[in-house]
């Protein structure tokens, strides 16, 4: 399989502490990636470089072929195009309603006519699990589980290629997280899709991740399948699976 | 009340038995108590648990502490105490003492370092709002590029939000430095009979300095600290964040909009302030010197050059600018809590004002120096 991501010996530095040294990575097309680790390792840091809002002090990102260091404008919106980021708190626009946040890269990037746009915002509405009458509320208006949907929907408008989640499932219930993981795995089987995706909930972990990196004490712990995690050597993962491995 | 300790010496052992209850309220004393008492005549200590009726974590740790003190001497210690609940409470702390590493101190800074520091992050700030600036600039080439790159329609809503809706309380604030400065004047110059000389005061003080400021100080509290506030609030909500990634440059959605509507719209502000503050010193001239509309307006007309009014109107752009870049600094400068969104409002309002006041200055001595 096409390897879309590759990150190598990335070393990141945020006011004067070293926050990875040396991390190494590799997704691959269609799969649904996991970084993992204690707080404060550096997952979402790692996330955001990915994505382009943070810079990093040595090494290499690679996604899609582009060099994420030395990448040029028209090249980074060309690839901003083609990605879909949701953040954890759904980062949606607040002045403007569900609606028109997903109909807002529509509208900028593409020539389609506005009743074209809103069918297509519509079926996104519906694919995520929203009620179209959902569409008009404004963000402070729904809970905290609509607006992951609504953010999942606007991070979906473009049909991207690759998806970044950020924490999909905190601060959602029980219910609304095993939904939202159900709709994740879906969505990659409809759209093939490959997902890139921070998390801490273990039962979505096993749910829905094909393979994980395990970030810890500033480098990869591991890297593989859920189910050989168990011979990695690290004081996180013994502790974090733990329950796994009893099973 | 019950909770005491007793110590009981028997020849080179020494008894120290707790009664009561044992808890965070109890062992300030006992600790007083035990703090000066000399160990080293002993040979070994039992330390009694049995009469405890509860004991709590804090408890645990000076007892902890107690038996460590005891045994650094050199002394056997023995834990007498049959509660497996207590004795449970105790291994806990036990085993978080051996893994957990101390909470480091707060490093004492000398004045050295604080003046050091404070002077970095001066020079910090100033070198990422030079940043800023240059972002700014090249966005405004990109702008430039294609007409089909400008943002009208923001523009538009931008000009409604902070200049439309300013016009009332820009009219009445003028209108009212009109009177008062009209007002004050009046009782000086009619005691040397110099009344119509009001109208050249006035036409000149207020065309040329007064109006484009308290513009520019109206603007500065009501677009400025806005300004401040809305981008971050985005930042705090990773709205900014949301827009980079899907490929929308702030600085095109966000910045060069509110910039560029403030500026358009600073002139017009500036001009009805003028016609207002004119007003009212006319009111004020009709009722306290008997100047009718009629006469100031002919003086008017004949002692005030159009350069003072287009001197007052050139500074707009510039007051504009400066109060919307430095509130959107301010609001690219908000940290991720909501403490940060004050702080930087705050010092929006501050920094833009002191901004306008500066360039007013530099304008007032550039513009006589030519001659205008």
């Amino acid at each position: 399989m096409k390897t879309i991501i590759r990150v190598e010996n990335l070393k990141t530095v945020l006011d004067n502490i070293i926050v990875h040294d040396g991390v190494n990575l590799s997704v691959k097309e269609g799969e649904i990636y996991g970084l993992l680790g204690p707080s404060g390792c550096g997952k979402t840091t790692l996330l955001r470089e990915m994505v382009l809002l943070q810079k990093f002090a040595a090494g290499s990102i690679n996604i899609l072929g582009y060099d994420m260091g030395s990448i040029e404008y028209t090249a980074a919106q060309k690839l901003r195009k083609e990605w879909g980021v949701l953040f954890q708190a759904g980062a949606l626009f607040s002045s403007l309603t569900i609606a028109e946040n997903i109909a807002l890269p529509l509208i900028e990037y593409t020539d389609l006519s506005r009743k074209m746009i809103d069918e297509i915002v519509e079926f996104k509405i519906n694919v995520v699990g929203l009620k179209s009458s959902d569409a008009l509320f404004y963000p402070s208006q729904i809970s905290g589980g609509m607006k992951k949907k609504a953010g999942l929907a606007r991070a979906l408008a473009m049909d991207p290629k690759l998806l970044f989640l950020d924490e999909p499932t905190s601060g959602l219930d029980p219910i609304s997280a095993r939904d939202f993981d159900s709709l994740i795995l879906e969505l990659r089987s409809l759209f093939g899709l490959t997902i890139v995706m921070v998390s801490h909930d273990l039962q979505s972990i096993n749910d829905t991740l094909d393979r994980i990196a395990v970030i810890d004490n500033k480098k990869i712990a591991y890297e593989g399948s859920l189910a050989e995690v168990a011979s990695a050597e690290s004081p996180f993962i013994k502790t974090f699976f733990r329950s796994k491995f009893e099973q | 009340m019950n909770n005491y300790l007793t110590l009981s010496p028997n020849q080179n052992k020494l008894l120290i038995s707790f009664f009561g209850k044992l808890t965070l309220y109890t062992i300030g004393i006992h600790e007083k108590q035990l703090a000066t008492f000399n160990f080293s005549t002993f040979k070994s200590v039992v330390i009694n648990l049995e009469e405890v009726s509860e004991m709590d974590t804090a408890a645990a740790i000076f007892i902890m502490n107690l038996s460590n003190r005891v045994s650094s001497e050199g002394l056997d210690v023995e834990l007498s105490c049959s509660s497996e609940a207590m004795l449970q409470t105790l291994r806990l702390i036990k085993k978080q003492k051996q893994k957990s590493l101390h909470i480091p101190h707060a490093i004492n800074r000398t004045l050295i370092d604080a003046i050091g520091k404070k002077a970095y992050s001066i020079y910090k700030n100033f070198s990422s709002f030079l940043s800023f600036l240059g972002k700014l600039f090249s966005t405004k080439i990109f702008y430039l590029k294609s007409l089909k790159n400008i943002r009208f329609k923001e523009i538009a809503f931008e000009i409604n939000e902070s200049a439309i809706k300013a016009l009332g309380i820009i009219a009445l604030t003028s209108f009212l430095i009109g009177v008062v400065v009209a007002y004050q004047s009046a009782f000086q110059l009619k005691i040397y009979g110099a009344n119509i000389f009001i109208v050249d005061m006035l036409g000149i003080s207020i065309l040329r300095e007064l109006s484009p400021l308290i513009t520019a100080i109206v603007i500065a509290g009501r677009s400025g600290s806005a300004y401040t506030a809305q981008i971050g609030a985005m930042k705090i909500t990773e709205e900014l964040d949301a827009m980079k990634t899907m490929g929308f440059d702030p600085y095109i959605y966000l910045y060069m909009p509110r910039i560029i509507a403030l500026m358009l719209a600073m002139p017009i502000l500036i001009f009805v302030s003028d016609i207002m503050a004119v007003i009212g010193g006319m009111v004020v001239a009709n009722l306290d010197l008997g100047i009718t509309t009629d006469l100031f307006l002919k003086r008017f007309n004949d002692v005030v050059a159009a350069k003072h009014f287009f001197i007052g109107i050139v500074k707009g752009p510039f007051f504009a600018f400066l109060i919307a870049t430095i509130g959107i600094y301010r609001g690219m400068m908000v940290k991720n809590d909501t403490q940060s969104i004050g702080f930087n409002t705050t010092k929006s309002v501050v920094e833009a004002i002191f901004a306008v006041i500066v360039c007013d200055a530099i304008f007032s001595i550039a513009f006589t120096n030519l001659g205008l």
